[in-house]
């Protein structure tokens, strides 16, 4: 077993059912699965979250482009999901997948526990690179998003 | 753990800091990162993500019940993420709460202009190192 490359934890006021729904809803995945501060179009993941299932890391844009894609692994609403994570001519071989899991249990007081945790990516220098600018920023775009009802506002020229 | 559990109750202070858990949790980030010791260990998982205690150890100078201490204090700021591998408990850097505080403060506009800031700072200090 390897150690996980990324482990990432933030605690969201808010409920279990509605990290998870934020996980598999595209309307409310487009609100955070974005960098406020910058130009790039936010993306959206589109699956039907079953075992066994594919899902696709897509553009809110014009050009619907697809930048990762994966297999759903386990699928436990609103404890667990397992996906795979891969560039999409990496698709088809199994051994460029890494692995992402998000595990949400209740802290009290009102508090969910959010921990995602990213493995096998030590192949992978520049997506290592790339994830570990990324989720940081969705994980606390996520929290404000159901702590307020609303995402950070993009700054006026990134409009 | 009574401490773990105040954390980030949703709470609204004088100032009007927004209503969340960004006040309480910003106080705990701040307080953890006042300290070289516990910058030093953020640094080594910057460099070595997922480490044990004794290898953090091998790089302090500080008796393991201090790195403890520390760690602790990093992991109720949650700066640090624990997991448990078998019986190996791994610490990892847990930068969310860090890109919480640079969202409320740095905006788009400044990005580039701080990076440059940065880089400048940066060369002429190694400067001043090569001639030392």
């Amino acid at each position: 077993m390897t150690k996980p490359s990324f482990v990432y934890v933030t605690y969201i006021a808010t409920t279990p059912e509605k990290v998870w729904r934020a996980l598999v809803d595209t309307d409310m995945m487009r609100q955070y699965w974005a960098d406020p501060t910058d130009d790039d179009p936010a993306h959206e993941n589109v699956s039907d979250w079953k075992p066994g299932s594919q899902w696709e890391h897509r553009r809110v844009d014009d050009t619907r482009m697809v930048d990762i894609v994966g297999k759903v692994v386990e699928s436990i609403p609103p404890r667990r999901l397992v996906i795979t994570w891969a560039r999409p001519k990496d698709a088809g071989d199994d051994l460029k997948h890494s692995r992402v899991i998000f595990d949400i249990e209740s802290h009290g007081d009102g508090l969910i526990r959010l921990t995602v945790t990213h493995k096998d990516l030590e192949h992978d220098p520049k997506m290592l690179e790339g994830i570990s600018n990324g989720w940081p920023k969705v994980l606390s775009n996520l929290k404000t998003l159901l702590e307020t009802g609303r995402a950070l506002p993009r700054s006026p020229s990134a409009t | 753990m009574k401490v773990l559990r105040l954390r980030g109750r949703v709470q609204r202070d004088t100032t009007g800091e927004r209503r969340s858990s960004f006040s309480a949790d910003v106080d705990k980030v701040f307080k953890a990162l006042a300290d070289p010791g516990r910058r030093r260990l953020l640094d080594l998982l910057h460099r070595e993500n997922g480490q044990t205690l004794t290898a953090l150890c091998e790089h302090m100078d500080m008796t393991r019940q201090a790195v403890t201490q520390h760690l602790q204090q990093l992991e109720e700021a949650n700066l640090v993420a624990i997991v448990w591998q078998g019986r190996e408990k791994l610490h990892y850097l847990n930068p969310v709460p860090l890109h919480e505080i640079h969202a409320r403060w740095i905006e788009k506009f400044e990005r580039n202009r701080l990076d440059v800031l940065r880089n400048l700072k940066k060369k002429l200090e190694d400067d001043d190192d090569d001639k030392a």
